[in-house]
């Protein structure tokens, strides 16, 4: 007679009288595949932890978004935000569907140039341009989006020498209403900064001004704030026409629309309180199109969104490494992915789903990382079924900023995956060796022979 | 290592302290092993009834008998 499944003994104190209201459950249902593909298979075949994107929810999303954005207003164009995401497999998905590149560093223009986007449909944002990557930018004809006062006259000095005029746009910060107003990038509305540095643009004769760029804020929760900096920048637009003789010719809101992971401390899951893109692209469009353009002028709409399409189609796939009881009778359960990986962990609460069968009965936990370090935790308090060594578990919505801002610290960063729209996977990054690690050191000829 | 006295179970894993007034679900191996407490079976007996009826092995019985215990304690079920 075949032996009965072990489940480990657990109770659970009840308390009455602390019922949630909002009746949210548990997730404890166990997430097996991932668009048809095994997650077992997966970890068996690259290993665990592993990063799996999905090309089809990748797609599915963009195309969502551009008919949200597209039905209400005739030119939209998005440009992929490389920092959120820019293994070149994912990239290259984006810029397949249209998406042209919106980049913060030279590192990140020369990733967009490599994948192929043509130089004019780059994007240059961010504070930090050399003369040597502003003179490549110049050279393809890329936005250029200047961040400060510095870079303007760094602009114009280069321009001294050279008989092409670069496109550019400024990057504007403005109180829409929200808070913490994000004053440190680009030139102040209120202050008069921004109309300012398009006097200056103007009256340079070098640079060719063609557009107006915001970017209000990050984990946006509130889509009015959008129509807001519409208006703004409208209003630019405008003088800009009328005093500068200047014609805008797109207006950029750049990114900040939030994806559905649930920041830390937040009373209601994210997918309850998050506005959808559709509310984003009604504010904006709403606000372009009222804002006063004459219907033959109407300026070419520009989003930088990043985190809200690609977060849903990334998942970490891990492994349960030890459990323990802490001195307060807490369970703590140690994955072998921790926050040198799984970055957003500091903001969010990531929904964790087992990779198996369970009964019912679940406890809470604190979930902690493999690193020997104490801020290596995942989730403070999570409830989650009886996990025992070498279970498997499903870390959902992982697919914006962790796979650039992973740290290559105490572990190696894992293999990354995809999986294609036929559900064949592809590795689309290695996990990283001692000799990857290494090979960037060089070893002083005295140090280089130890006796113990 | 002995249950308090007066501590209540059900068959469908209900317990309760009259002592200090909590109850607790418990899992069915949890209440099963609870049973087996009240009944006297010793802890190597009841360890034994586990091996020979559950697909566990003896190092995994072991650690998650040691963790038990401290949620016993930590429940305030034990009369040591």
């Amino acid at each position: 007679m075949s032996k009965l499944r072990y489940e480990r003994p657990v109770i659970q104190k009840m308390n009455a009288g602390l019922m949630n209201k909002f009746g949210t459950r548990t997730e404890y249902e166990p997430v097996k595949q991932i668009d048809g593909v095994s997650v077992a298979s997966i970890i068996k075949e690259y290993g665990s932890p592993v990063f799996v994107m999905s090309e089809r929810t990748i797609r599915k999303t963009y195309k969502e978004a551009v008919r949200a954005f597209k039905t209400r207003y005739p030119k939209v164009q998005f440009a992929w935000s490389y920092k959120t995401n820019y293994i070149n497999a994912v990239c290259n998905i984006f810029h397949q569907e249209g998406s042209w590149a919106e980049v913060v560093s030279g590192f990140e223009y020369n990733k967009a140039l490599g994948n192929g986007v043509p130089g004019n449909k780059i994007i240059f944002n961010g504070p930090e341009k050399t003369n040597e990557e502003l003179l490549l930018a110049i050279k393809n004809d890329s936005l250029i989006h200047i961040d400060h006062f510095d870079e303007l006259y760094q602009l114009i000095e280069i321009c001294e020498h050279l008989d092409k005029k670069p496109r550019v746009a400024i990057r504007v910060n403005m109180d829409t209403g929200v808070y913490p107003m994000w004053d440190r990038f680009g030139f102040n509305y209120e202050n008069g900064s921004a109309w300012n540095a398009l006097t200056k643009i103007v009256a340079s004769g070098k640079l060719q001004l063609t557009g107006l760029h915001c970017h209000i804020g990050t984990y946006m929760l509130s889509s009015d704030a959008y129509a807001v900096a519409v208006n703004k920048l409208s209003d630019l637009a405008f003088k800009c026409k009328s005093q500068l003789n200047a014609s805008i010719q797109y207006l950029d809101l750049g990114g900040g629309f939030p994806s559905a992971n649930t920041l830390r401390g937040a009373y209601l899951p994210a997918s309850d309180t998050n506005p959808s893109i559709d509310d984003f692209a009604e504010a904006i469009t709403n606000a372009i199109l009222n804002a006063g353009f004459k219907t033959d002028e109407l300026p070419l709409l520009i989003l930088e969104t990043g985190r809200a399409l690609v977060d849903e189609a990334g998942y970490l796939l891990g492994s349960v490494l030890a459990n323990k009881r802490l001195s307060d009778g807490r369970r703590a359960t140690i994955m072998d992915f921790g926050v040198n990986i799984l970055f957003t962990s500091f903001w969010y609460e990531h929904k964790i789903s087992p990779a198996q069968d369970f009964t019912h009965h679940t406890e809470d936990m604190v979930l902690y990382g493999p690193l020997c370090m104490n801020i290596d935790m995942v989730r403070e308090s999570v409830n989650l079924p009886l996990l025992n060594r070498g279970d498997q578990v499903v870390v959902h919505r992982v697919g914006a900023y962790n796979m650039t801002q992973w740290m290559q610290f105490i572990q190696m960063r894992p293999n990354v995956v995809m999986i294609d729209e036929s559900g064949n996977t592809h590795l689309i990054r290695k996990a990283e060796d001692l000799k990857y690690i290494e090979q960037l050191e060089e070893m002083p000829k005295h140090l280089s022979s130890i006796s113990l | 290592m002995q249950l308090r006295k007066n501590i209540a179970t059900s068959e469908s894993g209900f317990i309760f302290n009259p002592a200090t007034g909590d109850s607790f679900s418990a899992n069915p191996l949890a209440s099963e092993i609870i049973t087996l407490l009240k009944q006297g079976l010793s802890v190597s007996e009841i360890k034994k009834n586990i091996q020979e009826k559950y697909d566990v092995e003896n190092g995994q019985l072991e650690k998650d008998w040691d963790d038990f215990l401290l949620q016993l304690r930590d429940a305030n079920l034990l009369d040591n």
